[in-house]
Formats: structure tokens, C-alpha cells, sequence
């Protein structure tokens, strides 16, 4: 009796997670060792020829692809520049939305509104505001700055890709920080008040230090999530990476290599290299912060 | 009394309020000129005025006629509706037996779920490409709806809810003599509303804004979700910038409509389930 229950429960189980069980084997099991195998192969997706081993063939081509490498650093320069820039913004306007003004819901609602748009609208509407006759250049002509296509200049099109990417995201982080602040008893402040702080002092001495595991794991968390872009430059710089490649991520660069130049090996090699990559700043975000914060 | 000290204090609101509204304008007024220069005949685009008496819908009604921007829309309302129905449903079987059943590897399973967020998506781009390439799945809604079905993110979201539910309630269900499914239909997802609709709502907003895997999926034209074919339709027709917003336009809508309607469950969604996109 007993153990019919049981084996009764077991299969109620077993069918409860089936969806989940057959999703990781065909989706993620499967695939993630196929393409470890991949990309020790000579794979030819055209099928002509079989698969043929090479060894690390394909991540010595990969580390020496000079495009490649580029794409490594424009994407760590395009996270150093977004990474900051989004969390300081984000983090003042939850400072300020939390409680210091009215139509706190108003404001709140409109900077997340960014966040739900898709990145494809995103883009438009930027390569329109950014074009040599556009309103940007129009406002910049006023004090002086001459007008210029932004997306078209090597040296200008991540720091413009950049300032939409800020434009896109603050509205998420500025919710996290909003949720941390609301762990911070109102008694600090009521303290620090009567004590006769200023907002800059509060801000400095209470909330800054007490949000401090939050700004270090959103900067994880912004800094991976940034490693893996790939809509906003492959939208606006398209598969060649812009300008000069000077807008190739390391996501477009494995999206090209792989569906453009249909060479699926050297591919799957740099998607293991990013994922290496991105491997090592998740351990360190699980070392910091155990496994309360993250579960 | 106008002391130093009030004077202080209105210095100091009138930054705040400054800081805000600038932000606000800077995230308002994209759309604003987008939905304007959506609305104006083509040669009066780049002009900084609005003349009221030209504006028209007729890039709306261009675009919806002579370009398949309604099959896209519709490709995309199918693909986000079946993705996210899956997803609300399986995840929450998932979670379900991992917050409350008894079966052999249950650890391993739940690690395994943990573990399979850490990896980023990029890395199954090709092998999944593959796959689907096999299944004979390129170029069908099958392709687009079925490898998205299930979320280890959300698996593990529904869980941490379901364990808040206290477990007096299912006890008294089993003395009744309901069975495990019908305590999880009839207990558990009734009881879980709110966590259902923040993970529907992050489902659909996700899947509708996703572009990487739907360029690669839907090779013909008719397959187009609306992000891949309002970005071909730009790659064609970029000089017609009334046109090409139009279609920015009709793309945001439906997103920006649930979130506002719906925006209280995002809020609570994000502030509950911690970080993540």
C-alpha cells in the first residue's frame, strides 16, 4: 500500500516536470554538448561534406581573428561605458522617485516604458533622431557641435549606441533599486534628520552603504547582461559590424560567423569563448553573493 | 518663515523636480517625435515643425496595405500568446513538484534548473539552429513557439511563490480525497494569480521584443514576427521615415498597452523575483 502511494507519487511528479525534462534534453542538454562537439569539428552546415575533427583548429582560428578580437573589445568597451552611466542615472532617479516628489507613479510608469519597447522600435526611432538632419544634430548645431551622421563615424558609433542602450535600460534598474530601497527603515533617515543631515548626507551616508550590495550585484548583473548584446548593433551597424566594425559585438560576431559566413565550428568556438568569459563574472557574482541573494 | 534652512529645502526640490522631469522628457519625447514624423507626409519629415493640417495616417494605412505588416502582427500575437500560455502552464507544473512532491533526484533536478540560467543563450544559437533544421521546424510557427515553452528562470519563480503557500490547505484537500492535480489545479494556480500574471506579463512583453532567434527561425516573409519584418522593411524603405515609424509604432503599442494596464504585477514581479531580464 505504501509503496504503490508512492510510486503513485513519483509519476505524479514525473508528468508534472515532462514538459520541463523533454525541453532541456531536445533545448539545452542536447545543444549545449552538440555545439561543445561542433566546435572541436570542421562542420560544413551545407552538408557536403561530414563533420571532421580538428582539435582546437577552430579556437586558434577564432583568437586570431583580428575582427573577432576587435569584437571583444568594442563589446568591453561598450559594457565599461554603459555599465556606469545606466546605474548612476538609474540609482538617482530611485533615490528621487522613492519619495521625494509627487506623481512618483507618473514618472515611474514613463521611465520604465523604455524597457517593455522593442529593441527593433528602439533603434529606429534613434537612427531617425540621430541622422545628419535629424533633431539631435538640429539641437547640437545651436551650440556649435557640427552635424554629423553619429551611427556613420567609426569613432562616434558605440558611444551613440551607447547613449540608446542607457536610454533603454535605466527604467529596469532604477525598479531594482527602488525595491532595495524600500528594505531601508524610514527610522534611519528620521534619525538623521533630527541629527539636522542634509539630502546629500543622507543620500552619502545612509543610503549609498546600506543599497551597497545591490549597486555591486546590479553592476554584475548589467555588466553580463551587456557582454551579450547583440540587437542594437547588429539593428543599427548590421552584420558587418558598422563603421570600420567598430560597432561588432561578440554576439554579432558569432551570429555572422555562423548564419553569414556558414562557418558553424570557428562559431561555436567563439560562442564557448564568451561563454567563458561570461562564466568567470557569474562566479564571481555567486561568490560575493552566496546563495541567499541570488535564490 | 524664510530662513536658510527652508530656502535650502526649496533649493533642493526644485533639483529633484528638475532631474525628473528632464529624464521624462528624455524618455518621452523619442516617441513623441516618432509618433508626429509617423504621421507626416513623407516630404515634410525632417522638418523641425508640425504642420496640423497635413498630418495623416496614411503611413499606417500604406504600411497594413501594401506590406504585410498585419500577417507580422498577427505571427507575432500567435507566437507570444502560445509562448507565453505554454509557459504559465508548464513552469507551474514544474514548480509545483518541486516545491511540494517527494521523487528521486529532486535535488539534482532543482540544480540542474539553477544551473542551466547560467548559461547564456548564444552558446545553443547554432546547435539549436540545427536541430530545428533536422525537425524540418525553419521556417514554422513550431520552430518559433515550441523551443521557448519552458523557462528555468520561471520554473524557479513559481517555485519560491508556491512555497509561500501554507500546506495546511492541501492537507485538508487530500483527507478530501483530491488528487495531486487537482490540488494544483484547483489550490495552487487559483492562489497564485498574481505571480501567474507577472510571469505571463515578462513571457509576452520578452517574446514579443525577442529579434535574434526569430531572424534566424522565420526565413520567409509571411513567417515574420513584427520585429524581423519592421527591421527588413527599414533595411528597404529607410528613406521613408513616416512609414518606418509607423511601423516602430505599431510595434511598441501592444507592449507599452499591457504595461500600463498591467503595471502593478511588473513591479511586484521584479521586486519579488530579484534580478533578472
Amino acid at each position: 500500500m505504501r509503496n504503490k502511494t508512492k510510486a503513485q507519487a513519483y509519476f505524479t511528479a514525473f508528468v508534472m516536470l515532462l514538459p520541463y525534462i523533454i525541453s532541456f534534453f531536445m533545448f539545452f542538454a542536447y545543444p549545449l554538448a552538440k555545439a561543445f562537439i561542433i566546435s572541436f569539428q570542421e562542420f560544413s552546415f551545407l552538408g557536403d561534406t561530414p563533420p571532421k575533427f580538428v582539435g582546437l583548429l577552430n579556437y586558434k582560428e577564432a583568437l586570431t581573428n583580428k575582427m573577432f578580437l576587435d569584437s571583444i573589445v568594442n563589446t568591453f568597451y561598450y559594457s565599461i561605458l554603459v555599465v556606469p552611466t545606466q546605474l548612476i542615472i538609474a540609482l538617482i532617479l530611485a533615490v528621487i522617485v522613492n519619495d521625494k516628489v509627487k506623481f512618483k507613479d507618473f514618472f515611474r510608469t514613463t521611465y520604465y516604458l523604455p524597457t517593455v519597447t522593442s529593441p527593433v522600435a528602439v533603434s529606429i526611432i534613434f537612427l531617425f533622431l540621430y541622422k545628419t538632419d535629424g533633431l539631435i544634430n538640429q539641437i547640437l548645431s545651436h551650440i556649435g557641435i557640427t552635424p554629423r551622421n553619429w551611427f556613420n563615424e567609426p569613432s562616434f558609433v558605440m558611444p551613440a549606441i551607447v547613449s540608446v542602450a542607457v536610454w533603454g535600460s535605466v527604467g529596469f534598474y532604477m525598479v531594482t533599486f527602488l525595491s532595495g530601497l524600500s528594505t531601508i527603515p524610514d527610522q534611519l533617515y528620521e534619525a538623521a534628520e533630527v541629527e539636522g543631515a542634509g539630502e546629500f548626507t543622507k543620500l552619502i551616508k545612509i543610503t549609498i552603504p546600506l543599497l551597497k550590495p545591490m549597486i555591486f550585484f546590479n553592476t554584475v548583473v548589467s555588466f553580463i547582461s551587456t557582454l551579450q548584446m547583440f540587437d542594437l548593433s547588429y539593428i543599427i551597424g548590421g552584420s558587418d559590424g558598422g563603421p570600420m566594425g567598430k560597432a561588432m559585438t561578440m554576439v554579432v560576431m558569432i551570429y555572422r560567423t555562423a548564419f553569414k559566413e556558414f562557418n558553424m565550428g570557428v562559431a561555436s568556438a567563439m560562442a564557448f569563448i564568451v561563454f567563458g568569459i561570461i562564466f568567470i563574472l557569474t562566479l564571481i557574482q555567486r561568490k560575493f553573493f552566496g546563495e541567499e541573494m541570488s535564490y | 518663515m524664510w530662513n536658510r534652512r527652508n530656502m535650502y529645502g526649496i533649493g533642493v526640490k526644485m533639483i529633484f523636480y528638475s532631474i525628473c522631469i528632464l529624464w521624462a522628457l528624455v524618455t518621452l519625447i523619442p516617441y513623441l517625435i516618432a509618433v508626429i514624423t509617423s504621421l507626416k507626409p513623407v516630404e515634410d519629415v525632417t522638418k523641425f515643425s508640425i504642420d496640423f493640417n497635413k498630418l495623416t495616417f496614411d503611413s499606417y494605412r500604406y504600411i497594413t496595405h501594401e506590406f504585410p505588416f498585419l500577417r507580422w502582427l498577427f505571427n507575432s500575437f500567435v507566437v507570444a500568446v502560445a509562448v507565453t500560455a505554454g509557459n504559465v502552464l508548464f513552469n507551474s507544473m514544474a514548480a509545483y513538484a518541486l516545491a511540494r512532491l517527494d521523487f528521486p533526484f529532486k535535488k539534482v533536478v532543482f540544480y540542474i534548473i539553477i544551473g542551466t540560467m547560467m548559461i547564456p543563450g548564444q552558446v545553443l544559437l547554432i546547435p539549436i539552429y540545427l536541430i530545428l533544421n533536422r525537425l524540418g521546424w525553419i521556417d514554422s510557427y513550431k520552430g518559433l513557439i515550441i523551443p521557448w515553452l519552458v523557462s528555468a528562470f520561471y520554473i524557479f519563480f513559481m517555485r519560491q511563490y508556491f512555497l509561500t503557500i501554507p500546506k495546511d490547505l492541501e492537507e485538508a484537500a487530500l483527507i478530501d480525497g483530491l488528487s495531486r492535480f487537482g490540488i494544483f489545479f484547483k489550490i495552487f494556480l487559483p492562489l497564485s494569480l498574481p505571480a501567474l500574471a507577472t510571469q505571463a506579463i515578462f513571457i509576452f512583453v520578452g517574446n514579443w521584443n525577442s529579434f535574434m532567434w526569430p531572424s534566424i527561425i522565420a526565413s520567409s516573409e509571411e513567417l515574420y514576427t513584427l520585429p524581423v519584418g519592421l527591421n527588413s522593411f527599414y533595411g528597404q524603405y529607410y528613406q521613408f521615415w513616416n512609414q518606418v515609424l509607423a511601423g516602430a509604432i505599431l510595434l511598441s503599442l501592444p507592449t507599452i498597452i499591457v504595461f500600463v494596464v498591467f503595471q502593478k504585477y511588473f513591479v511586484k514581479g521584479i521586486v519579488t523575483s530579484g534580478l533578472k531580464e
